[in-house]
Parts: structure tokens; sequence; C-alpha cells
């Protein structure tokens, strides 16, 4: 069915992978599957859960709804690339700090999506933090407590210049 | 914001009541975790199901001959290729007039909803699998069939299970007194019909299942996102014919429940019959279509109710016809029971009433079964108890919180016993009231809200009281009678070679910070740091008997079993102490994993202990030597009140009928709190998904018995522009009959915020003589109940 393979190359946390790989192959499944970065969850698979959002070239991005032949030689983040369980991120902290997840399967994406937020947006107001926030689902949470988070978080980085 | 009383705080110890950040957020946070889907095997096989696209059919032949034209295909499977090989699910109960039905992994002769599985297609891939799929061809007889309650009621109604001989598999009434002449000779009588229509419970982990056979030991190992991996554990041994000592049932990370992944399902049989079959791993995560479509949902209860009341507010007899909608198949364990029963049983609330009847009917319908979801039943009760009292109010022109002031059951009338026989322990019913009330200043916020009415702005102001019964111990079941104990559980603590505290629960955490409250009270109880302990749950081979964290009861019996084990394991701990010492063993204290004499400046820590115990042979004399391990289990025996007021202002936008939530605060009674950062949060997200049910989420299925609800985009779940800020007022009441002071508190956000909301809307809309009684109040509902009410009085509001 689907012999014509095509070889991608990217970086990702860093690290250069070359994979031969369908042409169909979603980005996310590259990422879970071809790198076991399992981190990178997938909660829909139609773009609007935000569970599989990554960085992309810079800029957050749904691994979901990316097929891993578009990303050829880009540079990808995933959550790995955060911080570990014994060097928690800036972002990471601040989430245990104020109890911003609960069962955790949407928080690599949500985490991600905040790397974003924090360097693209003023985040001025609690309700630039909620738009800032409203493509990522928690189910979890009720959101408040990571907005408290992202408040924080903004706080310490200041305006942006 | 209320301050909680803490007049004990001398005496309070020093992890319970902390804010401790969870230990499990490590993994959790850094891709760390282990889901079903992140676990792997060699050689694993994948799955994809194909399901009905019938809502009633004679499946009359299945032709799968192309699938295998694909290579990667390792086999397609129908219910014919299992015969023989399993035996069903049957969720039995004590109840009269039940029928129950029996669950197979795949359709067995016929579909009885859209997106019940039929044929399972194995490949080496999921892409494959899913190729494979599309050269499935079944060719079904349509049957005829009534996807509207109140149709599959009708004696004439098509037959969904034809052994049944009906359609009503549940039927029960509760009564109280003589309902009928109260409300004969009532002054006052409100009343309507309320529904909350089908949710789907849509955790962000869709259900994943993994199977691995071991061929050496003849074993299976299942991996499930389960909240009962224990019940799933009894129930395969059943279905599959193996002993439980060759079947382990592990539920890893689990990715949220909310009551979806609290009951067992076809699809768990089936992994396991094809990694039997097949003597391979096997794996099956669904999409979230499938979730949508085939998770068990929840509600979709049509309620006719009625309130008799008096001039001075004192209600005086309720009584309520209630048809439930179970959908095709009573769910296992729970029965198709659990959700129906529980909306009659909780429907008189926290209030004092004396004459009451409940009736109702649960009807099975060509729909995915109903099954637990967050709140179960109590959602459509408070909505319908709730609502009546607010239009008693305005019917007598009392204002809302000083009617619940007067009906609620008082500090010296509990224990109270509700018309159902539902016992309510001491609870602070009237101290949320007061206490939401008191956070808002509502005298001035009701003033506010004048204000903003006086600018033409449609605000209103909603609130609602409930008690729900938690940590339910053996003398109830969750379910009225189903054949399973929830009623116990066990914690097995033990202290190793090391000096290492393992604590061994049934308990399934999946979200809730189990692994760090638990540690919390151990670490309080034993006299141990936080670090001396290692958490395990979620694996039916912990410990011999167990079912799982739902119906807000982890707290309450895994703290109860945590907190009487610890006591046990401290006095072995204390008597070996006492002979390595040479002193009593009450002169002896353990704090912080160390051992002191009162009497001296000897010490000890645990691993000094432990070293005794199990590796310098000779320190202890040999009789009177014992192993540091302890097995309890605690059974409340009853269960427990949890209560609260919701209180809540919004604002409907007069052009698009959407729903702004201005303030929201919730004052709660979980008794003693072990982690005030926890307990917020399960608020917050209780409360979130409150507002889902009541705004924004539905499940809607067409006269064909189609869903129209296939993706996110259709089924809209609450996200972070939804949810306003909450305020929350903790009240701690004391509860001297429970180990550890523990209610359960999980669920009752969920409860409260439908009917708070559906109140304030209906103030908001009062000057149109809108009442909203059936939720989600969308926008296009509000449009339709405003345009109504402006044709039947003149367009002039």
């Amino acid at each position: 069915m689907h012999e014509d393979r095509i070889d991608v190359t990217m970086t990702v946390n860093g690290m250069h992978h070359t994979r031969r790989i369908e042409p169909r192959m979603l980005l996310s499944d590259f990422l879970r599957h071809e790198l076991g970065l399992t981190g990178t969850h997938v909660g829909c698979e139609h773009g609007v859960c935000g569970a599989c959002t990554i960085t992309l070239n810079g800029r957050s991005a749904r691994s979901c709804l990316t097929l891993a032949v578009m990303a050829d030689g880009m540079e990808i983040e995933t959550i790995e690339s955060e911080g570990t369980p014994d060097h928690l991120s800036r972002i990471q902290k601040a989430f245990q700090d104020y109890h911003g997840l609960q069962c955790g399967f949407c928080t690599p994406g949500m985490v991600m999506a905040i790397a974003d937020l924090l360097k693209h947006h003023p985040l001025e107001t609690d309700d630039e933090i909620r738009e800032g926030l409203s493509g990522n689902i928690c189910r979890c949470t009720g959101y408040i407590h990571i907005i408290a988070a992202v408040r924080e978080l903004a706080r310490e980085r200041g305006p942006l210049s | 914001m209320k301050s909680p009383d803490f007049s004990d705080v001398t005496m309070r110890p020093k992890m319970v009541g902390s804010r401790i950040k969870r230990t499990e957020d490590l993994r959790l946070l850094t891709g760390t975790g282990e889901y079903v889907d992140d676990v792997q095997a060699p050689g694993m096989l994948h799955v994809a199901i194909r399901r009905s696209d019938q809502p009633h059919a004679r499946i009359v032949s299945i032709d799968a001959s192309g699938a295998f034209d694909i290579p990667g295909v390792v086999g397609v499977f129908d219910m014919s290729d299992f015969e023989g090989e399993c035996q069903p699910a049957v969720p039995t109960s004590r109840m009269k007039d039940y029928y129950a039905t029996p669950t197979w992994p795949l359709a067995r002769g016929k579909v009885r909803y859209v997106g019940e599985p039929v044929v399972a297609v194995v490949a080496e891939s999921r892409y494959v699998a899913e190729d494979a799929l599309e050269h499935v061809h079944i060719e079904y007889e349509p049957l005829p069939f009534a996807i509207r309650q109140v149709d599959a009621v009708k004696d004439d109604a098509p037959l969904l299970h034809e052994e049944a001989g009906t359609n009503v598999i549940i039927k029960r009434e509760f009564a109280r007194g003589d309902v009928d002449e109260v409300f004969r000779s009532a002054p006052h009588i409100v009343g309507d019909t309320f529904r909350m229509t089908r949710k789907c419970a849509s955790p962000m982990e869709n259900r994943s299942y993994m199977a691995e056979w071991d061929k050496r030991r003849r074993s299976l190992t299942f991996y499930t996102a389960s909240n009962i991996p224990g019940v799933v554990r009894d129930v395969l041994s059943g279905c599959l014919g193996l002993s439980s000592h060759q079947l382990r049932v592990i539920a890893p990370d689990v990715g949220g429940s909310f009551g979806g992944k609290g009951s067992f399902y076809g699809e768990e049989m089936l992994v396991c019959l094809l990694a039997r079959k097949l003597q391979r791993p096997v794996k099956y995560i669904a999409d979230r279509l499938e979730d949508l479509a085939a998770m068990s949902q929840a509600f979709d209860e049509r309620i006719e109710a009625e309130l008799a009341f008096d001039d001075e507010g004192q209600f005086l007899g309720l009584r309520a016809d209630v048809i439930g909608d179970v959908g095709a198949f009573s769910i296992y364990p729970w029965t198709a029971a659990l959700e129906t029963v529980q909306v009659i049983s909780f429907m008189p609330g926290p209030y004092k009433i004396e004459a009451y009847r409940g009736r109702i009917r649960g009807v099975m319908t060509p729909k995915p079964p109903t099954g637990p979801y967050r709140g179960v039943g109590r959602p459509s009760s408070t909505l319908a108890m709730e609502r009546m009292v607010e239009m008693a109010a305005r019917k007598i022109g009392m204002d809302p919180a000083e009617i619940r002031r007067r009906n609620l059951v008082r500090d010296d009338e509990f224990p109270y016993r509700t018309a159902p026989g539902i016992i309510w322990d001491q609870s602070a019913f009237q101290e949320c009231l007061s206490g939401a009330c008191a956070a808002v200043d509502y005298p001035r916020l009701v003033q506010k809200r004048d204000r903003m009415r006086a600018e033409g702005r449609w605000v209103g102001i909603g609130m609602a009281s409930y008690a729900e019964l938690t940590g339910i111990g053996s003398r109830i079941s969750v379910a009225p009678g189903m054949p399973i104990n929830t009623g116990t559980e066990t914690a097995n603590i033990s202290i190793d070679a090391t000096g290492v505290v393992t604590a061994a629960f049934g308990v399934a955490s999946h979200g809730q910070g189990l692994e760090t409250t638990l540690a919390q009270i151990i670490t309080d109880e034993l006299g141990c740091t936080m670090d001396d302990i290692v958490v395990l749950h979620g694996d039916s081979s912990l410990v011999p008997m167990s079912s799982g964290t739902y119906a807000s009861r982890s707290a309450v019996l895994g703290g109860g079993a945590a907190t009487l084990a610890s006591r046990a394991l401290k006095t072995k701990v204390l008597d070996m102490a006492a002979i390595l010492l040479e002193v009593s063993a009450e002169e002896l204290e353990l704090h912080g994993g160390i051992i002191t004499a009162r009497g001296s400046n000897q010490s000890l820590s645990l691993k000094d202990v432990a070293k005794a115990v199990y590796n310098q042979m000779g320190r202890i004399p040999r009789d009177q030597r014992v192993d540091l391990v302890v097995q309890e289990t605690y059974d409340p025996y009853l269960g427990t009140a949890c209560s609260s007021t919701h209180l809540c202002m919004l604002e409907v936008d007069p052009g698009t009928f959407g729903v702004k939530i201005l303030n929201y605060v919730v004052a709660e009674d979980c008794g003693r709190i072990i982690n005030p950062m926890i307990v917020d949060g399960q608020v917050h997200g209780a409360v979130a998904q409150g507002i889902g049910a009541a705004l924004l989420e539905e499940i809607i299925h067409d006269d064909q018995g189609q869903s129209v609800a296939a993706s996110l985009a259709d089924y809209l779940l609450p996200v972070a522009t939804d949810v306003p800020d909450i305020d929350i007022v903790h009240i701690e009441a004391a509860l001297p009959n429970n180990v550890g002071g523990f209610r359960g508190m999980g669920e009752g956000g969920t409860i409260g915020a439908p009917a708070t909301i559906a109140n304030a809307i209906s103030d908001a809309l009062a000057h149109l003589d809108v009442k909203v009684n059936m939720l989600p109040a969308t926008p296009e509902r509000l449009f339709q109940l405003v345009r109504a009410a402006r044709e039947k009085h003149g367009a002039s509001a």
C-alpha cells in the first residue's frame, strides 16, 4: 500500500534524527513511536485539545495536525526538552508550586504552549492569559491553578521587550 | 474568604492539613509518566475496531476477505471467533424487575447502538489496522427502534433485548407519608419537567488497553486506563476462565476518568482475548470519536417533579416521576440502577421534607450505556430540587437564601434520615449556606445585580445547596443491589530491610494526587518522613481485594486504611525499638523517622530498627521478633455526608445569548482537609465540569439514532475562557465516627454547578418569564426560550 517511504531529518531537542517513514505518518506518532518521546500526548487527533503541542521552529504547533514529512529539516522541542524530575524547568516548577496539574495528560502540551505564550505575548491580564490558554483543554483543574502559575511566570518575566 | 476554624491548631499534625506539593508531579510534568499508550512490548500488535453504524440491526453477514490483502494484517475477528473462549460480564443485582444485560467483547447477533464494537482488525501497526477496516463489509438487517425514552417505555415499543421482555429494566419507588394528601391540601405547589441531557465524561486520555500473554507462566498482564483495576481483575477472571494468579491488572498513570473509565468495557475483554489467542502483546487505543460514541455516558433523565410548601416557605412534600434513559446495556458492575436510582434517592437533598414519593423507570434505548459520571445522579436531582426551591421562593416573594435556611437540616437535627432512607450525619449544611452568602456579601451582591439590571442588563444570581453521601461503607452499596463490595479498602504497609516504607493500596489514583495525600497521612500516623514512603496503587496484585477510586471514597476509605495500618505498624516498630533500647514502648516516641526515649537521650532511626529486625540476628530475641508489615482494612460502615452551597452571579448577553459568569463561590464541608491545595483543585475542576454540563456539553442522538457529536469541536469542553475565578470557603465540620475525619469531596462541584447556573440564568431572565429547566443552556436553547416567552407575552419585554 504505502511502499513509497521518504527520508526525513529533523532536530529534536537538539539531537539530529533521520528516519525513513511513510509520508502519511503524523508528527505526533513520529515523536512517540519512532523516537520514543512519549511525553507528547495525543488526546483528540483533530487539533482541538492541544495535548500534542510541541515547538516547531520556535513556535507552538499541534503535532497531531502535522505530518512528520512536513517537519523535514525543522527544529522541534518537546516536553522532554524542558526539564527533568531532578531539575524542573521554571514553567514546570511553577506548575508544581501552584498545583497546575492533576492527571497530567494535558500537561506536556500545556507547558509547551505556555513556553510559547511567555515568549510572544504580554500576558498582562488574566483575560489575556485565559485567551492564551484557550487552545489547550484541561478536564481536571478548571484552569484556575494553571492561570495562577502563568500569572507568576509572566510577572517574573516582566514586560516583553 | 472565610478562614477555616483552626482552633485545634496545636493538635494538628504536621503533614495533614498542609499544602504539600505533589510527589507524582515530577514524572507527570517532565513527560516521564507512563500511560497505557506509552507501554511498549516487543512484537506488539495493534487493534482497530469497526463499530456499528446502525442503532438496532441484525448482523446478516461479515465479509473481511479483502482485509488480508493488506500487508501487515494479522487477523480479523468477530464475535463468532470467541465463542467458547469467554463468558459475558453480567451486572447482576438484587433489584426487583431488573434485567442484567450481558456484555460481550463484540456484538453478538445484533447491534444495539451506533458505535457498538462489531469487528476487530489486528495488524502490525495501527495505520495498517485502520486501512484494513475499510475492507470489512458488514451486512445489516435494520430493526425497528425507539430512540427517545418517552417512546421506549411504551408497551408496544420495539424491544432492544428480547430476553428481557421489556425495555424497562429498572423500577424503583421511595415513599414516606401520604404525599398525595399533602399536595391536595398544600397552600402552594411548584413544579415542572427538568432535564440534564446526555454527557460524555471526556477525560483527556481516551480509553487505552494493552494485554500481554506470558507463555511461560500462562498468565496475562493487562494494562488498562481504568479507575477500577481490582474490579476489572475480578470480572476478567470469570470472563476468561483464568485464576487470579494468572491475571494481573495494572492501571498505570491514567489520564483522568470522571467516571468514564470506571466501568468494565467489552473492549477490555477483547484485548485480553486477542493477546491470549495470538500469544502476542496487543494494544488498543480508542480515538476521540470512539470515546464520544462508545464510552459510558451520563444523566439523561426526564424528571417530572413538584414541591409543596406553605406561606412561610416550609417544604411540605415532594413528588417526582422520572424516566431514565439508560442506553442499550446495563453497565458492569454498576448496573443501570446506579445513575437512575440515585436521582430519586437524593432528590430531597439536604432539606427536611417529611412527605415524599420518588419513582424511577430506567428504560433501554439504542444509545451507549449510561454509567458513572462525576456526581452520579445528583447533578440531575439537584437541578430539579434546587430549581423548585428557587421557584418556591419566587412564588411567595421570599429571598432564595432565606427559604433554604428555613428548610436545611439544622445542627441539632442530625443524624437526619431522609425519606428515601439516607442518613445525614453531622455536616455543615447551614454553615455552607451562610458561608457562601458571607463570602460574596450577599445583600450587596443583590444590590449590585439590581443596579446592573437597571441599566438594562440581564444579570442574575443563583444558588444551590446539596449534600452527597461519600466514603460509603459496607452497609450500603454504591449502586443498590449490586453484588460487589465497594465498602472496604485495604492498606498494606511495610518497612523493608533498608528502612523504606512501602504502602500498597487497592485504590487507583488518576489525577487525585493520592500518592501525596496518602503519604501525608502515613507520615503523621507512623512518624516517618515523606521521603521514606513510596505509595503503590492501581495494581490488582497489591492487596487481596480492591475495587478502585470512584464515588468520592479514596480519601475516606484509603485514608482510613492508611491510618489504621500506620498506627499498627508504629506499635510494631516501637515494640522492637523498646527491646533494642531496653525501655518500655510507652517511653518511646517516633517522629521524622527517629525513635526517641522520653526519659533519656537514646535514639534510633527507622533504618536501625529495620536492620535489627531483618539482618542483625540476635539483637532481638527470636520469640519476640516480628516483621514490620501490617495490613489493615477499613470499613466506614455507613457513609459520610459532604455538603456544600454554591452561589454565582452571571450575565446573559441579549444579542448572542451567551452566558458570562461574573462571580462564583463554593462553601463546602469535606471534613478534615488533608491537602488544601488538592482540595481546591478538585473543587475547581468539578465546578468547571459542572459549568460544561450547564452551558456547553451535550451528546445529541438524532431521530436515526446517530450521535451528532463526532469531535471536540462538536462536543464542547470548557476552556480557560469559560471558567471564572472560584472562591472557596472551607468548613471543616468534625466527624467523630470516621477514622481520620475525612469526607469525600471529588465530585461535589459537578453536583452543585448546573443547578446554580440554571437558577442564575432563570433569575437573569425572570423579567421575560423564562425558566431554565433543561441543561445545557446553550445560546440556541436560551434564544428559543426567550423567543417563545416573548411570543407568549407579546414583544414588550
